[in-house]
């Protein structure tokens, strides 16, 4: 395929301005000083990777994406930062000093996840998947060769449940209590 | 599925940026613009701030939010299951049972930690797990 | 796809965006009036025929005042949330069927914005949006009120959204014996078709009654309206998170909020009430008007839903925070979860079989 051809798909513009949209709004979240803005530019990034996967028409996992991820994970984030800090105004210790494992960890990360796509995909073309992810499809995977791990989600989501409640919830018998309002 | 059946999506989304923008815009332009301290104050009642908002939030909000992630991701696979139910029968039922019952027992244990209670005192809340476990 | 096919696209998106417009004029004139009879007061009545102009003046007249910036506001984010608002609110209705197709010089011609496989999906996602709006106002504000008000509408949404999202996974389950599962609403829609008995309609309300009462309650809430409208409580929070918002931007809020109005009632009337299904006499009466008689009943069907909220609204008082979150997730998901379990058994065991004679 030469350039000429690859200008004339719109697919491809598409996907530039997508990817180009990811990786800046990726690079924001990074940089952002105030936590709250660092956490809509992961919505950015999150959005344009559901586009990624409409292109693949994977619409299933792209809404998904949208709902889980946007809808409802980022919103935890929120919740987050507004019960640990005052959610106003710029953040000038959102930096900290340790650049070097930070940067080694993104690059193996970066060099394995490249290493990954380039191996499954390499000369193939990855476009126009068509029918093939279809919702009942994936219902059938889901139920059928992935069982299994299916059903260990549901008790990894427990799990994940139980210890936040028991992070969150520490509560205090009243002579705590009291030792507590006392101080 | 084609990415064609997306474009209605993409036409609607800009132009709804396009109908907030220009709305906004143009009202500029005939409203008029007299700012005064008083008004540009936050809004208190007419009384002059005397604290920033709030700094922190009660943790039961990061617990709703954590118990909805769990219920969306139950959402997302019971749509995946419905799609296929009349195929799947029986086996597909006692599949997703399982995965629904997990989620019941993880709804009744936060119901049951207090963890949905509003507005309820500290010290009503409170709970002895070991006196109970002793018990 | 030629020029022909992308002229109709535009054309399906404008009739959707103006349908949504007219619609909002007349349903904020609606809601005074009917809430007015109901208090035995006239209502508006000045502008134009029974004051039918009334929210029109009311646009114009927000037109024209100041966007007042006050001043510990984060400009970008609190211009943009308008934005935010407007647009999940606009592409809900997208997904809405609200016609039979048509075909016109050998093209069909879908009365719908867009026919998404995942149409439902759509739809939960484009409500989850909707958060946003209301979180970046209230943080954006850098005030109390709205901070307050912002962070209890988020929780009260997405409360109530996975009470939505539980009833409408029973409805999907319930169709897709019928239509081999769908998550498109046309395909749900066909799926009504027809009658029970010869005289009732085959509409999923009356298998899945109690599912029809929970996504009832849930867009209430989900939309903001009394008796949940504890994100605007004027009492505890003078306007909750749009109190810092003033002229055409506090507008576009009150745009939003009618539109999800309009947009949620119609897609209960498509997921519940059999959508723009309804006898159309074809052959009996000249043809455009059996064209046109799905749309009729489809918007017959969402106005019934929509005088249920106007109505509640006058009846009910408002909840406190802690009866809105004990009825979200105490009442309605565990009943919409216990729900989904007793009809799928019941339904598994109709199509398949008693499990162990299978």
């Amino acid at each position: 395929m030469n350039l000429g051809d690859w200008i004339s798909q719109p697919v491809n513009w598409v996907f530039t301005l997508l990817a180009l949209a990811s990786a800046y709004s990726g690079v924001r979240v990074v940089t952002s000083q105030n936590v709250i803005r660092a956490a809509l530019f992961l919505v950015g990034a999150l959005a344009s990777s559901a586009g990624l996967f409409l292109l693949l028409s994977a619409e299933f996992v792209a809404l998904t994406l949208v709902l889980v991820y946007i809808g409802a994970v980022i919103v935890l984030f929120l919740f987050g930062i507004m019960i640990t800090r005052a959610p106003l105004g710029r953040d000038v210790a959102l930096d900290h000093k340790r650049r070097a494992p930070a940067a080694i960890t993104s690059i193996i990360l970066f060099a394995v996840l490249s290493w990954a796509s380039i191996r499954a995909f390499a000369g193939r073309e990855v476009t126009g998947v068509g029918d093939a992810t279809d919702t009942r499809l994936l219902g059938e995977a889901l139920l059928g060769r992935f069982v299994v791990p299916f059903e260990v989600v549901s008790f990894l989501l427990l799990a994940a449940l139980i210890g936040g409640i028991t992070l969150a919830r520490k509560d205090l018998s009243p002579a705590e209590e009291e030792a507590r309002e006392a101080t | 599925m084609q990415l064609i059946d997306y474009l209605p999506i993409a036409i609607m989304a800009a132009l709804a940026v396009a109908f907030v923008g220009v709305s906004l815009f143009v009202s500029k332009f005939f409203s008029p613009r007299n700012p005064t301290p008083e008004k540009l104050a936050p809004y208190e009642c007419g009384i002059l701030p005397e604290s920033e908002p709030v700094q922190r939030f009660p943790v039961k909000f990061y617990l709703v939010a954590m118990l909805f992630v769990i219920f969306d991701v139950e959402i997302i696979f019971l749509f995946a299951w419905a799609t296929r139910f009349p195929d799947l029968g029986w086996y597909g039922v006692a599949a997703m049972g399982i995965f629904t019952l997990f989620v019941l027992e993880t709804l009744i244990y936060v119901w049951k930690r207090g963890a949905l209670d509003w507005n309820v005192s500290r010290r009503a809340r409170y709970r002895p797990v070991d006196e109970e476990r002793a018990a | 796809m030629d020029g022909v096919d992308i002229l109709i696209v535009v054309g399906r998106v404008l009739a959707v965006f103006v349908l949504l417009l007219v619609t909002t004029i007349f349903n904020v004139w609606l809601e005074r009036k009917t809430i007015a009879d109901m208090q035995n007061r006239v209502g508006p009545d000045r502008a134009g025929p029974f004051g039918l102009l009334q929210t029109v003046a009311d646009g114009l007249k927000l037109f024209f005042k100041e966007q007042i910036n006050p001043s510990k506001v984060e400009y970008g984010m609190f211009v943009l949330a308008p934005f935010l608002a407007v647009i999940p609110a606009l592409l809900l209705f997208m997904v809405v069927p609200f016609g039979r197709p048509f075909t016109i010089g050998g093209r069909e011609v879908l009365l719908q914005g867009a026919d998404l496989n995942v149409g439902v999906l759509f739809i939960l996602a484009m409500s989850s949006l909707a958060v946003y709006a209301v979180v970046l106002a209230g943080w954006s504000s850098g005030s109390k009120y709205p901070l307050l008000g912002a962070v209890r509408a988020t929780a009260q949404a997405i409360s109530y959204e996975a009470a939505i999202g539980l009833s409408i996974v029973s409805v999907v389950m319930f169709s897709s014996t019928r239509a081999g599962g769908t998550l498109s609403l046309a395909g749900i829609v066909e799926s009504q078709a027809g009658t029970y008995l010869g005289f009732l309609p085959r509409w999923n309300l009356f298998p899945q009654v109690v599912a029809f009462v929970i996504f009832f309650l849930a867009i209430i809430a989900e939309t903001n309206r009394a008796p949940f409208d504890l994100v605007e409580a004027e009492q505890e929070l003078v306007g909750g998170f749009h109190t810092e918002y003033s002229g055409m931007r506090f507008a576009m809020y009150q745009l939003a909020e009618y539109m999800n109005i309009f947009s949620m009632s119609a897609i209960c009337a498509t997921l519940f009430l059999g959508g723009w299904n309804g006898p159309t006499f074809d052959g009996q009466i000249p043809a455009w008007v059996s064209a046109v008689l799905p749309t009729v009943w489809l918007l017959i069907k969402t106005y019934a839903v929509i005088f249920a909220f106007f109505w509640i609204r006058a009846t009910m008082p408002r909840l406190r925070y802690d009866q809105l979150m004990q009825i979200g997730w105490k009442r309605l998901i565990p009943a919409a979860l216990v729900w989904l379990i007793l009809s799928t058994v019941a339904i598994s065991v109709r199509q398949f079989g008693l499990p162990w004679s299978a």
